[in-house]
């Protein structure tokens, strides 16, 4: 697959309208693709208003808002994706995937391979992180790398309007169940995002700042401050590449390693935990295929091995911040 | 004509739930004997004792009708019209079973016949039931979904959340309780506080009803009800089925935990023997004719055990296929 336009035009928009766009225009094209969650008829739209106005124009047929049942949510999805739907479903906030794993992990995840190719699983699972508000422990979790240790999953992350909208759209005309990770953080930032209908391929990472002397490898949410963490950098001078993995499942390793066997020093930085995070992953890869050309070991950065406490001052003590990916930048540059 | 006579399904019909307790009850007695002498080895969680449940169930849906069952399934299985040939190999994870040898026992699918998946997590597919349902009401198509499920799983979290989505937005579902008095080793009545299965129905506003699972007529009925119920858009039907699980949770099992007295008049109660009797009585089979309906699932089921066991096991390689639609090279 190929990244797809319609047109070369583009409109300012926020993450949020990005989002409600490319839900919009997936259901006025397809009518198996339905909305299932909690909360997202008008008026409310969403907690996030993400779904904003789509079942005022789509029907509460299919904009269809839940009793707080995430395994029956996800479950219903799971059904109706193996009748030929396109469900998306939402799962509010990340830390509530917990209680749909089930239907995900053991069923969606695995129904194709089963059944031999019987089935497939149409589903798209779109969910928040709400870390960064003052939530606490249970409303601020990063959770996609228990997601992407399952086989069968896809695990996507955007980071600016623009794939949002490429991405969620390319997710929901899969077959393949697509876990699509939003961030509460993200959902004001604007940007320009192309008209109508638009898909950018799952699997495809994406340089969002040409340079060749460190390769920051990233994804979300943590995008937004490695770019700023390149800027602080480039008066040391250190010349930062970043790369926005956009998927974590499938995994582009080829842009990795093509970027860092440039480079030569690598810094993986993510909000999810550090430890047994994503990053652990994309460092091993790198090490694997590259461990000769190496300048210095590939230095992690992510969130501290503790619960996010609701205090500002907790939170920013486990939290990374561009200051640490500052830091690993510069100690990696320094090797 | 008597009460019980006049609610008594036709003759054609009764004759062909007898025709699918036979079948299964040859393949499931063909399974235990291939496990015990050590001829094959498979998972089996054998539904011996339910077969007439399966038999009402695959009476009163229409074949486009949609099933999700458990890993207890092969009886479901059967009567919803899975080929017994690709079935029975899938039992032995053979390359000509229905998924290719990749489901295995817990895990038959094959949407052609209506039977959408089973499940192997206790609970999980009645959700999956409910979803179902929901494409065929956002559809339009007039099916209806049958989630098959054992009195265990009514302790889940997924059956309360499904019952109440299904009752709430009037989905074409039953919830179909295969009663068979034990959860893996716990009997029902240490696992709810409630007398019955059924009575959890007027938590949710539906209608339930408790039936003999043990006679096909009876469940026929009672499904037959609920099926006409939720094609209509009247909703969701609890139907629970009282039935008795003669070989415990899976092939091998001891059953301590069963009283030999309750298992004795569970043997005596068992339901295909008693069908036989009836429909003998009622003039509705001439024994030549039971036994030729015997000697013919005794055929059938041969054919179909000779043929899997002379098929291959999957290519490792396949273990890497289907587990997207396109290959995952870089992870794998």
């Amino acid at each position: 697959m190929i990244e797809t336009a319609v047109s070369d035009a583009t409109t300012t928009r926020s993450m949020r309208q990005a989002l409600n766009l490319a839900l919009d225009e997936a259901m006025a094209a397809d009518p198996t693709v339905f909305l299932i969650g909690e909360d997202l008829a008008d008026p409310g739209g969403g907690i996030s208003q993400v779904t904003k106005g789509l079942s005022t124009k789509h029907g509460s047929d299919r904009v269809r808002d839940t009793p707080i049942s995430e395994a029956a949510i996800v479950g219903a999805a799971v059904g109706a994706a193996a009748m030929g739907m396109r469900p998306v479903a939402e799962v509010m906030i990340m830390d509530f995937v917990s209680i749909a794993l089930d239907q995900l992990v053991n069923h969606a995840a695995k129904a194709r391979f089963m059944s031999g190719g019987l089935l497939t699983m149409p589903l798209t699972l779109r969910t928040a992180v709400f870390g960064g508000l003052g939530s606490g422990a249970t409303h601020s979790q990063t959770l996609e790398s228990w997601l992407a240790h399952v086989p069968g999953l896809k695990v996507v992350v955007p980071s600016c309007p623009a794939d949002a909208k490429g991405l969620l759209t390319s997710c929901i005309f899969d077959d393949d169940p697509c876990v699509f990770v939003e961030n509460v953080v993200l959902y004001g930032t604007k940007g320009p995002v192309p008209d109508g209908e638009y898909r950018i391929p799952l699997g495809a990472a994406h340089v969002k700042r040409a340079g060749t002397d460190v390769t920051v490898l990233t994804y979300g949410r943590t995008v937004r401050d490695a770019l700023a963490a390149a800027e602080q950098v480039a008066a040391d001078p250190i010349d930062v590449e970043v790369v926005d993995l956009r998927t974590l499942v499938p995994f582009d390793a080829e842009t990795v390693l093509r970027s860092v066997a440039r480079t030569r020093r690598a810094v993986v930085a993510h909000h999810a935990t550090r430890f047994v995070g994503f990053g652990a992953e994309v460092a091993s890869v790198i090490n694997e295929e590259l461990f000769g050309e190496l300048e210095a070991p590939v230095r992690r950065v992510g969130a501290r091995f503790a619960p996010v406490g609701s205090a500002a001052t907790l939170e920013a003590a486990v939290m990374p911040s561009v200051a640490t990916i500052v830091d690993a930048i510069r100690d990696v540059a320094a090797r | 004509m008597s009460e019980r006579e006049a609610s008594l399904p036709p003759a054609h019909v009764r004759r062909r739930m007898y025709e699918l307790m036979t079948l299964i009850r040859s393949c499931d007695e063909r399974v235990r004997r291939g496990l015990s002498s050590g001829e094959f080895a498979c998972t089996y969680w054998p539904a011996t004792g339910q077969e007439a449940i399966a038999a009402g169930l695959g009476a009163a849906l229409r074949a486009d009708d949609l099933l999700v069952t458990t890993y207890r399934g092969l009886h479901d299985q059967v009567a919803k019209g899975v080929p017994l040939g690709p079935l029975v190999a899938e039992l032995l994870t053979r390359t000509t079973g229905v998924n290719k040898g990749k489901g295995g026992a817990m895990h038959i699918a094959h949407p052609p016949s209506g039977l959408v998946l089973s499940t192997g997590i206790v609970g999980s597919g009645i959700p999956i039931a409910v979803g179902v349902g929901l494409a065929a009401q956002l559809r339009g198509s007039g099916q209806v979904a049958v989630a098959s499920f054992g009195d265990g799983a009514t302790g889940t979290g997924s059956f309360h959340e499904a019952i109440n989505l299904a009752a709430l937005w009037r989905l074409p579902v039953v919830f179909l309780c295969q009663n068979n008095g034990y959860a893996e080793m716990t009997a029902t009545a240490h696992a709810q506080p409630v007398a019955a299965v059924v009575d959890r129905a007027a938590g949710y506003g539906i209608p339930g009803e408790r039936v003999d699972g043990n006679d096909p007529d009876t469940v026929h009925g009672a499904l037959a009800r609920a099926v006409e119920r939720a094609r209509s858009g009247a909703g969701p039907t609890l139907l629970e089925c009282t039935t008795f699980r003669l070989w415990g949770h899976y092939f091998g099992d001891a059953m301590t935990y069963v009283p030999a007295e309750q298992l004795e008049a569970a043997r005596l109660a068992e339901p295909v023997a008693r069908y036989r009797a009836r429909l003998l009585q009622d003039g509705v089979l001439e024994e030549a004719v039971a036994i030729e309906i015997e000697r013919q699932a005794l055929e059938e089921v041969g054919a179909a055990f000779a043929a899997a066991l002379a098929a291959d096991r999957p290519e490792p390689e396949e273990a890497f296929v289907d587990v997207y639609g396109e290959r995952s090279g870089v992870m794998a």
